[in-house]
């Protein structure tokens, strides 16, 4: 018999006792003997079989199968440590990066990532003795040229997508750009025309901050719409 | 932590292709500063302090006076000495440690606006010409780099000076010199010169003032000019690795004269205050 | 500090020097989100106190043996501004600074969950703008702000405050006069939800009734600090309307996990081949989401806590 202490999406604090009893909990919650607590600042939430406190802001933490948008910030002679947001850089081994087998000897590391480039990875191990592995030679991987970047808190990147997809694929539509989400809370943006990206761009952040709040599907629609009509006349 | 800034290509990209629109990231043009705002009199115990935000970079400015003996070879000038610190509080690109190059250019290239332009008559700051004078310590802080932190410093030490008040010191004898430091009676510090600094920031062949710090990080050079309240130019600093021709140094210091007048006056406001 | 006790801090009807019953706490306020670049910061003031703390982490360690294998390293660096005392302080770090960085680390690490973050460090700056006694302390209840800012998981949140003796007499908060010319005087740091005193000094000359009322005192300081960092944080999301965003999050997750299909990623491999994108707009592939389950094992209880504490006063 479990009783919880705290009402569904209030706001809590870390050590604030979130419920007794015998539960199942997510992230955010710590168990100490029959109570729990949560260990965070977040959003308490009770989904009646569990409980968990969702964070309102964090860095990312890496999970195996996340594509993730990477900044190389350096080449090694057989690797390249990529900065993908997190407490750990990520490492790309030659082998997992190109199809064709990398020789140290013949090939050079930067003709393939140089410092600086943006690429779409994807995390294939991290675990808590080694720093996260990511990959780059599976299909629809690589470096991303031109195109404009915007970071956002990893925690927004939900919102972002929307429902079954529909926010990030209205975006897409009513700005005429081809978007990539990284889970990372990266995002890379690519137009026709230098407007239209600038526009996604502003769009993406303008959900950002209001990414708690009612309506906003609606909002961007209309937003975006409008705009679009002001530019055909 | 220190990590080396990378900054990506796609970014660079962006801001340079903006720059060609004259425009930035943020919606300004070129030339434009982000808001500017100068509070003083932050720290009741220093007899000077004033904290300046210019947009997201923000330093704090403290002046303490000691009593101390003068320089010989300038036996009636008192003496200012000033410090930057460039704490990791501020940045995940600063270190630990004693302060680096970059800490002591900031410093020097604020100190040398300053004393050149003789912002403060130091010879009011001697009490016992030979034995006995004023120290006063300019140190700075960086409590957030978003970049543009020279013009920065120099808003904020002279808003700190302008706003320092010292106290009399009472001569009891001479032989042997004996003193008493009134503490109760405060004097303003006189401010012969309100001295500004502006820096301008060369990206490709883009000048810019008060970047941000993407744009900080990828400029090739920037030339820091001191100017006092009659226009005139009292220090001048070239840094980074990128060059100027004499015809756009010459171009830049109009520039930045120009924009000195409206730093100016929101040093003036603030102090007035 | 240990003082004559010739000076009269506090007068027959109970008033102290700065207008304060014993019992009574200097006016306090945070403010958080400071430091822009930092992960988590805080500003406290408490009294004439102005103290900022900003938290960098969970990051890398350089250099890397320095890491430890299994948990994060917390790191905190306690810094006087020259400014912040009537008598400039001298810009190089002091004895007195190292050691109280050492107390204000070995505090935040009995509460913060460490073991979630194998090899990192977290960096804790404390710059003590303007100091009136008691910084430390003041530092302490900042920093776990902080911390809380950054997303840091910990056990609890710890509030400092030091209590101590003026004219013999047990008082609350002791700024600086008091901490000069008093005769004891006692930082403690305590989190309250759990009742665990993490950080702890005395000096001066105390009986054991002093004793015991000073440290009782000073838990019910921390206990009212807390409330403040409580509503201070709570505040700070309080326009948060979470309904709507909640719900979509969980379901736009179930979605997530089928959406990465053959045909899209033909999609996608056609768009990211090796010339520059210029084709027009096409789906994207939406990325997977690696399913949140409730843990069904134990989270192990609570960091170790055999460790024998450096700097045990």
């Amino acid at each position: 018999m479990s009783e919880v202490k705290v009402k569904n999406h209030e706001i809590v604090i870390p050590g604030d006792l979130l419920a007794e009893g015998s539960l199942k909990y997510g992230d955010g919650v710590i168990r100490r003997g029959n109570l729990y607590y949560s260990t965070i600042v977040g959003l308490f939430q009770d989904r009646g079989d569990y409980i968990q406190v969702k964070a309102l802001k964090g860095k990312y933490l890496p999970r195996p199968g996340d594509l993730v948008i990477g900044k190389v910030v350096e080449v090694g002679l057989t690797n390249w440590i990529v900065d993908v947001g997190s407490p750990y850089s990520a490492v790309l081994s030659a082998n997992n990066a190109t199809e064709k087998r990398f020789d140290p000897v013949k090939d050079d590391a930067r003709r393939i990532f140089n410092v600086g480039d943006i690429i779409l990875t994807k995390i294939i191990s991290f675990d808590r003795t080694r720093d996260p592995q990511i990959i780059t030679n599976e299909r629809g991987l690589g470096k991303l040229r031109g195109g404009r970047l915007v970071e956002i808190e990893a925690a927004h990147i939900p919102r972002v997508i929307g429902k079954k997809g529909t926010m990030i694929n209205m975006v897409k539509r009513l700005t005429r750009t081809q978007i990539i989400t990284g889970q990372n809370g990266r995002i890379w943006v690519q137009g026709k025309k230098v407007e239209d990206e600038l526009k996604a761009i502003d769009t993406i952040k303008k959900i950002e901050l209001e990414a708690h709040t009612q309506g906003l599907t609606d909002r961007i629609r209309e937003m975006l719409s409008n705009n679009q009509e002001e530019n055909e006349v | 932590m220190g990590d080396d800034y990378v900054i990506s290509e796609i970014e660079k990209h962006h801001i340079q292709f903006l720059l060609e629109q004259n425009k930035r990231a943020d919606g300004r043009i070129l030339s434009e500063f982000r808001k500017i705002a100068i509070e003083t009199n932050y720290v009741q115990k220093a007899e000077g302090s004033a904290v300046v935000s210019i947009g997201d970079t923000q330093i704090i400015a403290g002046i303490k006076a000691t009593l101390g003996s003068p320089f010989p070879d300038t036996p009636d000038s008192g003496v200012i000495t000033t410090s930057a610190e460039l704490s990791p509080l501020a940045s995940p690109y600063f270190e630990s440690g004693p302060p680096a190059e970059d800490a002591i250019e900031l410093a020097r290239v604020t100190d040398r606006a300053i004393r050149e332009s003789h912002a403060i008559d130091l010879s009011k700051l001697c009490i016992v010409p030979g034995k006995l004078v004023w120290i006063l310590f300019i140190d700075m802080y960086v409590l957030n780099d978003d970049g543009n932190l020279f013009d920065a410093a120099t808003l904020a030490s002279m808003a700190a000076l302008a706003t320092t008040k010292i106290p009399k010191v009472k001569i009891i004898s001479e032989e042997p010199l004996e003193t008493e430091i009134l503490e109760e009676e405060l004097e303003p510090l006189k401010i012969d010169h309100y001295t500004v600094a502006v820096t301008t920031y060369k990206i490709g062949e883009y000048n810019i003032f008060d970047p941000n710090l993407k744009e900080d990080q990828i400029s090739d050079a920037r030339i820091t000019f001191g100017f006092d309240e009659q226009d005139r130019i009292v220090s001048m600093q070239k840094g980074k690795l990128g060059i100027y021709t004499p015809e756009e140094v010459k171009t830049q210091v109009r520039e930045c004269l120009n924009v000195s007048k409206s730093l100016r006056k929101e040093l003036m406001k603030a102090i007035s205050k | 500090m240990a003082g004559d006790g010739t000076v009269q801090l506090i007068d027959e009807k109970g008033k102290r020097v700065d207008g304060r019953l014993k019992d009574e706490l200097r006016p306090t306020e945070i403010k958080i989100g400071v430091v822009k670049n930092a992960d988590g910061s805080a500003e406290i003031r408490m009294g004439k106190n102005i103290i900022i703390a900003a938290v960098y982490g969970p990051r890398e360690l350089h250099p890397k043996h320095r890491a430890l294998p299994d948990r994060a390293l917390i790191q905190c660096f306690y810094r006087m501004s020259t400014f912040s005392v009537n008598d400039r302080k001298s810009p190089a770090p002091s004895r007195r600074e190292k050691e109280i960085s050492m107390l204000l680390s070995d505090a935040l690490t009995s509460v913060v969950l460490t073991d979630k973050y194998p090899r990192t460090t977290i960096d804790i700056y404390i710059q003590v703008i303007q100091a009136d006694g008691g910084t430390r302390c003041a530092s302490l209840t900042a920093a776990s702000v902080a911390l809380a800012d950054a997303g840091v998981p910990m056990r609890g949140i710890i509030a400092a405050v030091a209590s101590g003796l003026a004219n013999d007499i047990v008082v609350l908060d002791l700024f600086d006069l008091e901490d000069q010319k008093g005769s004891g005087d006692m930082p403690l740091g305590y989190c309250p939800t759990l009742n665990e005193i993490s950080l702890l000094q005395l000096d001066g000359v105390f009986t054991l009734e002093q004793f015991d009322e000073c440290l009782d005192l000073s838990i019910e300081g921390a206990k009212r600090l807390y409330d403040i960092q409580t509503n201070t944080l709570k505040q700070r999301y309080a326009d948060i309307r979470a309904e709507v965003a909640v719900d979509e999050d969980d379901e736009v997750k179930e979605e997530l996990k089928e959406q990465l299909n053959d045909e899209v990623k033909e999609e996608l491999i056609e768009q990211l081949k090796e010339e520059p994108k210029k084709e027009e707009v096409k789906e994207e592939p939406k990325k997977e989401e690696v399913k949140e389950e409730p843990k069904k094992e134990e989270v192990k209880e609570e960091p170790k806590k055999e460790e024998p504490k450096k700097g045990d006063e």
